[in-house]
């Protein structure tokens, strides 16, 4: 049975001191705990910006790419080897802005992957420009008058698309974004989980800010209610529902039919070519 | 026997392609070699495109620019291309025109004695077959191969329909059609460069395709998509080349032999692709069809115009292999070429065909005795401290995948240490692992082939050149020769590294490009510090010719 220091990583933590991030690196290892995954199970992809260091203090299989590119990456881990747990870790200005297209045609394509989002509404690691999910009015170094282009409600798209596990955690409610990190990777097919991470340095607002309007989804809230989930996606200036959103049926998911018709496991194991086969196929072409 | 040549000629949608492929594959049957090859427009329906069958004894894949035999479907077809025809050749056509040719109502045929239009197509290849003198029964069986799925009674059809185009030209073209091509024992095989590719990465082990279509490579991830499971590759339409490039990453950081391919503009989105694979030295395979650019350029046609892109793509100093087939057999050495390197020196792999390589069919007396694939993965169980980027003599560190064993495998676009992690430590790891990449480059310099040389020591010049067009090369060094000019070959299909070689001194070097700016005279001038006497160029959109590049010397150098 692993426990949280089978994750510890040697490497050194570049983040803030305070910064939420740590706590979603603690959710994400004791998610890892409780579904009982070995460090070589587990592989985490990401791009570039603060989020995307996170692989790099876990200890697991890791492939750390572009800015924004880490979807298709994971997409790709994911046929070559689908016994890995794969993970995509990314943020607002990673995964909504310079990779937006790659997240909604993940959505379609479906891979088997969690994308975890830290939503820090901020670009910090080029020193707090706007992001996609700056709330309006803002003033920054590129916005000078104040963002005046409307924020992505990312959950919403994700929903009306109908992916298929949409979730909205808080960086600091540890255990509660471990629960839903848990089902996450649990959900066969793209799980998504928007994490509200609310950058101490750059940030729009205050932690506290978050911390009074954050609120847990009740035993109420019917997750398979398209409608009532694409209410609970909203986010206003009183309340940020967390918990899990919408959770429907799988749909099947990216190469499930390769799988199903060629092979079950890793692609590197598949036998070669055969000299007769390839002979055979070549006779075809001597018309 | 002289090479004939044989055009068909009509709109997009009349189905020229169809007669084309009939007739290749009737030629091929009877012993022939056939070189077919396309010029189309980028559209769906009309315009007029031509389809171009050479056929000889011997191999001879460069295509031939005049006509003996012109079939024409419209009369702006006639009208388009009736320059190419020989004084002695004939102009078939549908429709009644000019004086002298022959005129044959395939499609009224077709509906009044076959029972339909789209017999046409065939009473067209039925004519042509008596024009070049072929018996029937070869056509009837290639038919038989191409329509049995469809039923015996379109079968039939097809027959009567051969029988009564046959029979029509038997009657209306006389002592003016006087070729005939008896049966011949020998049997070639017939192939695109886009159908060779396919197969030769399945063979090699690839096992990941992603890719967006672009003409002319989207030929390459649709077979193997149509093969999933023959083949074993797993293939996927990508919504961007950025995605294609990255996914294709992924898989092959998975374990899993991958590709990808495209052409300019798609390759232009790759290429912070490239850079990470150098990066992170992940194997990748990109197949980059040219066509002429910039931009959107001309979508249909061919070029050789991005061997400079290819080799400088990818921001940073890295190393990569970049390769071009001279045609498919060459291709299809040159794609397990790609996947072994790839997998050994763990970087990108760039291999660069063109529409012409891409799309033309060629003839090969032995379409066989290709390299095999070779592993290059460590082996985990003889690894106790596993390390991504271990740093060796010559760069090349051990690599797994990520769930082969208990090791774990971790790759950053960052610079990062031996385990992987991101490292800002510039008095120490940083300048290593610059110097660990470049190191495998010069191992890998020692293992690129040097050019092929076709020249003896009485040369008056020789034309150098790369990939596709060394057919066409070969072909205008033979018409030279029959006007007492001689001329030799250096050809290259292997570009970066640049072998070691040495050059001949004291003859003049001219280049040969399918391109504007003289790419490969740019790149020996600045690696070997060469001039050249000059420089022969195609730009128009359309393929090199030895027919072409004869008259271009003649142009050009008119004291030779
Ligand atoms: S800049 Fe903001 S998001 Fe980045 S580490 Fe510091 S506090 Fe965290």
């Amino acid at each position: 049975m692993p426990s949280i220091e089978t994750y510890n990583s040697n490497a050194e933590n570049q983040w803030c001191p305070g910064c939420p991030n740590f706590g979603i690196l603690q959710a994400v290892k004791k998610a890892f705990v409780d579904l009982d995954k070995k460090p070589d199970q587990i592989c985490l992809v990401s791009g570039i910006g603060q989020a995307a260091k996170l692989p790099h203090y876990l200890r697991c299989n890791l492939f750390n790419g572009l800015h924004g590119r880490a979807i298709p990456v994971a997409s790709g881990i994911q046929v070559a080897n689908p016994n890995l747990t794969t993970l995509v870790v990314t943020g607002d200005g990673d995964c909504y802005g310079e990779g937006g297209n790659h997240f909604i045609h993940a959505i379609r394509r479906n891979p088997n992957i969690t994308v975890m989002v830290h939503n820090n509404e901020i670009y910090a690691l080029t020193k707090g420009q706007a992001s996609p999910t700056t709330p309006l009015g803002e003033k920054r170094s590129l916005q000078v008058k104040g963002v005046d282009i409307e924020p992505l409600n990312m959950p919403m798209i994700a929903i009306t698309n109908n992916c298929t596990f949409v979730a909205r955690g808080f960086a600091r409610k540890i255990d509660h974004l471990k629960t839903i990190l848990v089902e996450a990777v649990k959900h066969p097919g793209l799980s998504y989980v928007d994490v509200i991470q609310p950058c101490i340095t750059w940030g729009t607002r205050p932690v506290a800010w978050y911390e009074e309007r954050v609120q847990e989804l009740g035993e109420d809230h019917d997750s398979g209610d398209k409608k009532a989930a694409l209410e609970k996606a909203l986010i206003t200036d009183d309340t940020i529902p967390i918990g899990i959103l919408y959770r429907t049926e799988p749909r099947s998911a990216f190469a499930h039919r390769y799988r199903s018709e060629v092979t079950e496991g890793p692609l590197a194991e598949m036998p070669a070519m055969e000299a007769d086969q390839l002979k055979d196929i070549l006779s075809r072409y001597i018309p | 026997m002289k090479d004939l040549n044989v055009v068909i000629a009509g709109s997009a949608g009349e189905g020229i392609q169809t007669i084309g492929e009939i007739l290749s594959h009737t030629l091929c049957r009877q012993g022939y070699s056939v070189f077919a090859w396309q010029e189309y427009e980028s559209r769906i329906r009309g315009g007029q495109n031509s389809y171009s069958i050479r056929v000889g004894e011997e191999p001879n894949n460069a295509p031939l620019l005049s006509a003996d035999i012109l079939l024409a479907l419209n009369e702006g077809a006639a009208k388009k291309y009736e320059g190419l025809l020989k004084e002695e050749g004939v102009l078939i056509s549908q429709n009644k025109g000019t004086d002298g040719m022959i005129a044959i109502p395939f499609d009224e045929i077709a509906k009044e004695e076959v029972g339909g239009g789209i017999y046409a197509n065939t009473v067209a290849v039925g004519a042509l077959i008596n024009v070049l003198g072929v018996d029937l029964e070869t056509l009837n069986a290639v038919l038989e191969r191409t329509f049995s799925e469809k039923g015996e009674e379109v079968l039939k059809a097809n027959y009567k329909a051969a029988e009564k185009g046959f029979e029509r030209a038997e009657r209306d073209c006389g002592d003016r059609c006087p070729w005939t091509l008896p049966p011949r024992d020998t049997r070639h095989a017939f192939i695109s460069g886009n159908e060779a590719i396919p197969i030769a990465a399945a063979y090699a082990g690839c096992r990941f395709i992603s890719a967006y279509p672009m003409t002319p490579s989207t030929g390459i991830i649709t077979a193997l998509a149509k093969a999933q499971e023959r083949f074993g590759v797993f293939a996927e339409q990508a919504e961007d080349e950025i995605a294609a490039i990255n996914m294709a990453l992924g898989a092959g950081y998975g374990g899993a032999r991958a590709m990808t391919a495209t052409s300019g503009g798609g390759f232009a989105l790759m290429v912070e692709g490239i850079s990470l694979a150098g990066m992170t030295e992940t194997p990748l395979v990109i197949v980059l069809g040219q066509r002429p650019g910039p931009a959107t350029g001309l979508p249909t046609r061919t070029a050789q115009g991005d061997l400079l892109f290819a080799i400088n793509a990818g921001h940073g100093e890295f190393p990569k292999m970049v390769l071009a087939a001279s045609d498919p057999k060459d291709a299809f050495q040159k794609t397990v070429r790609a996947f072994n390197m790839a997998d050994k020196y763990q970087i990108p792999v760039i291999l660069l065909t063109d529409q012409l390589l891409a799309d033309a069919h060629y003839s090969f007396r032995d379409f066989e005795n290709f390299d095999n694939p070779v592993y290059h993965l460590a082996d985990p169980s003889q690894i106790e401290e596993y390390k991504r980027y271990q740093l060796s003599p010559d760069g090349i560190s051990p690599r797994l995948y990520p769930g082969q064993s208990g090791h774990l495998v971790c790759v950053d676009s960052d610079e990062h240490d031996e385990e992987g992690h991101i490292t800002e430590d510039l008095s120490g790891i940083v300048q290593a692992m610059v110097e660990k990449r470049l190191a495998k480059f010069q191992k890998l310099r020692s293992e690129v082939n040097p050019p092929e040389e076709v020249y003896s020591e009485d040369v008056e010049f020789i034309l150098v050149g790369w990939g596709s067009s060394r057919p066409a090369i070969l072909e205008g060094i033979e018409l030279l020769k029959q006007e007492d000019i001689r001329a030799g070959m250096i050809h290259f299909t292997e570009l970066w590294p640049l072998p070691e070689y040495h050059f001949p001194e004291g003859v003049a070097l001219w280049t040969v490009e399918n391109n504007a700016t003289g790419q490969l005279a740019r790149l020996l001038r600045s690696e070997f510090g060469l001039s050249f006497e000059g420089t022969l160029h195609r730009y128009d959109g359309l393929p090199l010719t030895g027919e072409y590049i004869r008259s271009q010397i003649h142009a050009q150098h008119r004291n030779v």
